[in-house]
């Protein structure tokens, strides 16, 4: 019964957000008031019967409902009560009812947090919205049911697989989701202000916030996964440049570019049109992310489900999407240019310079992640195009934009005196150089690329402290500047990780019984012992190893192989000591012949830091979104 | 700096403009070296047999891991894919991901040596027990229908 409740509120909620695309645009383009107004309570009814669909199917999953397809095939009853709730979104289709039900909920706090906007641009807002939501919901309905009985029903669900059974899995498809439709929002405001031809600061202002917030969530979606790869799949890689990966990415890199490209658009109303494109690039990157991930037609972790039907949907609403804005784009963008002046030196070119990096990274990585697809749909063979080719690619890209960042925020709008700025900078300069010299002669081996990281992350946080203390000498800093400084100090942070990890971590694949002992850094292994434990739906093998510094016993470590019972697969469970300057991962291999087993020890310098970077970056977009002005602000200008 | 200062708004959009051609051209160059280097192409192991395969590159090779082919030395282990027609001797240092098994399929990537072994730096299973690498899949497609031909 329940089921078929939610199934009925998805039929339901599609007719509605179709009146919620179609009557609001259509009563602003003919000015009917009375069908404008149908706007929010229509986004409101779709937000409330999606949180009901998906209640429902959390439900089934909870009393195991087996009679469900759904169920039946992602949750047994033997599954911890946590990962039945992450189960609902762990395959195909529930996946699709957690983005559909993200996005009504953007749509439902645009609709409520809205009050300062005009009607008619609420309305267009909330409506390409609309749009966009019964295109997924007919594709939901239409290929993707969660709802679907089986009958009989099963005895017995399938599992999840093992490797998503973790907290890890449960947050990180939401939390990317939650960035991913995000982008929507900004989507959403460019098509409504190029409609209204109504592109001004503004409009810029709105969108800010919105798009700030969704780069949080996505920013913390893709350290999430990261973080999970890294402590689950027992590799001890932090990133692998999987496809997969790769669509979450592009979508960061060209919504990063939108953040920055909003604050030119705001501040002096220029760059408007590459501001809109850059709206409707980053969520159609976000919807081609969806594809490639969901239509199978990527071949790694993620692509459980494959079935052609999807992938030519989705490819049919994205190309609407993209099809339709483009040309509204090139109807509508203006053509002239606003006459605001700024010179080849000032903050405007800085952070466009910054773009054309970002997105040229983008398209770098994009392209990379497509090529293997064309060239196989050419019948011209089959490849793969892996870690080697994004890191020749990606790295170089990245370097002068680094670079970039110890610079623009010394700049100022319209016009800068460069070679003030450089002298000034010659503090951070010298920090960065000692840096680059000292820390890999501290860490024992001094190799270019090394040094190079350690170069540019201190040249961003020198140049960093600089900007704090000129800030603190004219008065207090606004929480956009204070934001702007956490999140640069993350991607230093960032950087110091990833060349820490890069230069000088350790990987021994070795044989090992007990007694044996492996050293890694400054550290010795030894393998004290290995043992049968049971858990509440495996079994495993679990070794003991112990990690000491200098003599002294620093920890005790527990790796497993584990066997679940209702999966024949086995699962590798790391066991990591992690700290503020150094990762010991230990997992094991296989069982050899003679009692020894194949362990993997790692030593991971300063890896943590990866993602504590990411924390900051994140961070520093939640204070910039805390901001107060953008709404007073926005009020002022309205009002006047 | 005071010269850029005086010039003409065309100009200055001009100069953007070459920048960021630049850049894009950089990019290019970038993309289109790393491209003709880092790509691996995957061989099936019919065509490695008949000396198909880059000589002086490293390449992936989808089959199946042939039952029975497993031997263990220390931490080196040394199998054999197969298409079904034409079996590969591969060797691998290192640690096999969980979902290797025998008579299963799986992806090596790596060269060959002198010996006509197969040195993989990388041998790829996927987390799907029942998942069959597509380009495993692919070759057995291949050998079969060359093997139909003749």
């Amino acid at each position: 019964m329940i089921p078929e409740l939610g199934h009925y509120a998805l039929i339901l909620a599609f007719c509605i957000a179709l009146v919620q695309g179609v009557l609001p645009l259509l009563g602003a383009y003919q000015g009917r008031r009375e069908w404008l107004v149908l706007a929010k309570p229509a986004a409101q009814t779709v937000f409330l019967l999606l949180a009901f669909a998906f209640g429902s199917l959390a439900w089934s999953f909870y009393v195991n409902d087996f009679s469900v397809l759904y169920v039946a095939e992602h949750s047994n009853t033997q599954l911890p009560t946590v990962y039945r709730f992450g189960a609902v979104w762990g395959g195909h289709e529930g996946s699709l009812l957690l983005w559909l039900l993200l996005l009504s909920t953007w749509t439902f706090l645009v609709a409520q947090l809205s009050d300062a906007l005009d009607e008619f641009m609420v309305a267009r807002v909330i409506g390409v919205l609309g749009l966009v939501s019964s295109g997924l919901l007919l594709f939901v309905i239409a290929t993707s049911n969660p709802f679907e009985r089986l009958l009989p029903a099963a005895q017995e669900g399938r599992s999840l697989n093992p490797l998503l059974q973790d907290p890890g899995l449960v947050f990180h498809p939401p939390m990317l989701y939650m960035g991913y439709v995000g982008f929507s929002v900004a989507f959403a405001f460019a098509i409504a202000s190029l409609l209204s031809n109504r592109l001004d600061a503004a409009w810029a202002r709105w969108s800010r916030p919105w798009t700030t917030a969704a780069w949080i969530f996505l920013t913390l979606g893709i350290a999430l996964g990261s973080w999970w790869a890294y402590y689950e799949l027992g590799w001890g890689g932090w990133w692998f440049w999987d496809p997969v990966e790769n669509a979450s990415f592009i979508p960061w890199l060209v919504g990063t570019a939108l953040l920055h490209s909003l604050a030119v658009t705001e501040k002096r109303g220029v760059f408007k049109s590459w501001t809109v494109l850059l709206a409707i690039t980053a969520f159609s990157l976000s919807l081609l992310g969806t594809f490639l991930v969901r239509s199978g037609v990527l071949t790694s972790v993620h692509a459980f489900a494959t079935d052609p039907r999807r992938g030519i949907f989705i490819l049919i609403l994205l190309s609407l999407v993209v099809g339709s804005s483009l040309t509204l784009y090139a109807i509508r963008a203006p053509k002239r240019a606003t006459g605001a002046q700024f010179t080849l030196t000032a903050r405007e070119t800085m952070i466009l310079l910054g773009n054309v990096f970002l997105v040229a990274a983008a398209a770098s990585v994009l392209l990379g992640t497509l090529y293997p697809l064309l060239i196989d749909a050419l019948n011209l063979g089959k490849i793969s195009v892996g870690p080697p080719y994004f890191n020749a690619v990606f790295v170089p890209i990245m370097i002068p934009l680094l670079v970039l960042m110890g610079i623009g925020p010394w700049t100022n709008w319209k016009n800068t005196h460069l070679l003030t700025v450089i002298q000034r900078l010659w503090i951070a300069a010298l920090l960065a150089v000692i840096a680059a010299v000292l820390i890999p002669t501290i860490m024992g081996e001094f190799t270019w690329l090394a040094s190079l990281g350690f170069l540019l992350a201190f040249w961003i946080i020198g140049s960093g402290i600089q900007q704090v203390m000129r800030q603190f000498k004219t008065g207090r800093p606004t929480r956009s500047f204070i934001g702007m400084q956490f999140a640069h100090l993350g991607i230093a942070i960032f950087v110091i990780g990833v060349t820490m990890v890069g230069a000088y971590q350790e990987e021994r694949d070795v044989k090992m019984s007990s007694g044996d002992t492996v050293t890694v850094g400054a550290y010795q292994i030894q393998m004290k012992g290995i043992g049968a434990v049971a858990g509440p739906n495996y079994k495993a093998t679990r070794g003991t190893f112990e990690v000491s510094r200098k003599g002294q016993l620093e920890t005790t470590l527990y790796p497993e192989k584990r066997n679940y019972f209702s999966s024949t697969m086995p699962m590798t469970e790391a066991a990591i000591n992690a700290g503020l300057t150094r990762d010991i991962y230990v997992s094991l291999g296989e069982a050899l012949p003679d009692q020894s087993w194949a362990v993997r020890v790692y030593y991971k310098p300063f890896v943590d830091w990866i993602w504590g970077g990411c924390l900051l970056m994140a961070l520093g977009g939640l204070i910039a979104i805390s901001d107060k002005r953008y709404r007073s602000k926005w009020r002022a200008t309205h009002e006047a | 700096m005071s010269l850029q200062n005086n010039m003409k708004p065309r100009h200055k959009r001009a100069l953007l403009i070459i920048g960021a051609l630049i850049v894009i051209g950089v990019a290019a160059l970038l993309i289109l070296n790393a491209l003709n280097s880092n790509i691996a192409l995957y061989v099936t192991p019919s065509d490695v047999a008949n000396g198909k395969a880059p000589q002086s590159q490293t390449f992936r090779i989808g089959g199946l891991v042939k039952s029975g082919s497993l031997r263990r030395d220390g931490i080196t282990v040394h199998f054999v894919v197969t298409d079904l027609v034409k079996d590969i001797p591969v060797s691998y240092t290192g640690i096999l991901p969980d979902l290797f098994k025998e008579g299963k399929g799986a992806v090596v990537q790596g060269r060959l040596n002198q010996n006509g072994e197969f040195v993989a730096s990388e041998v790829l299973a996927k987390h799907d027990e029942n998942y069959m690498p597509p380009e495993a899949k692919h070759a057995l497609e291949q050998a079969q229908k060359q093997e139909v031909q003749k």
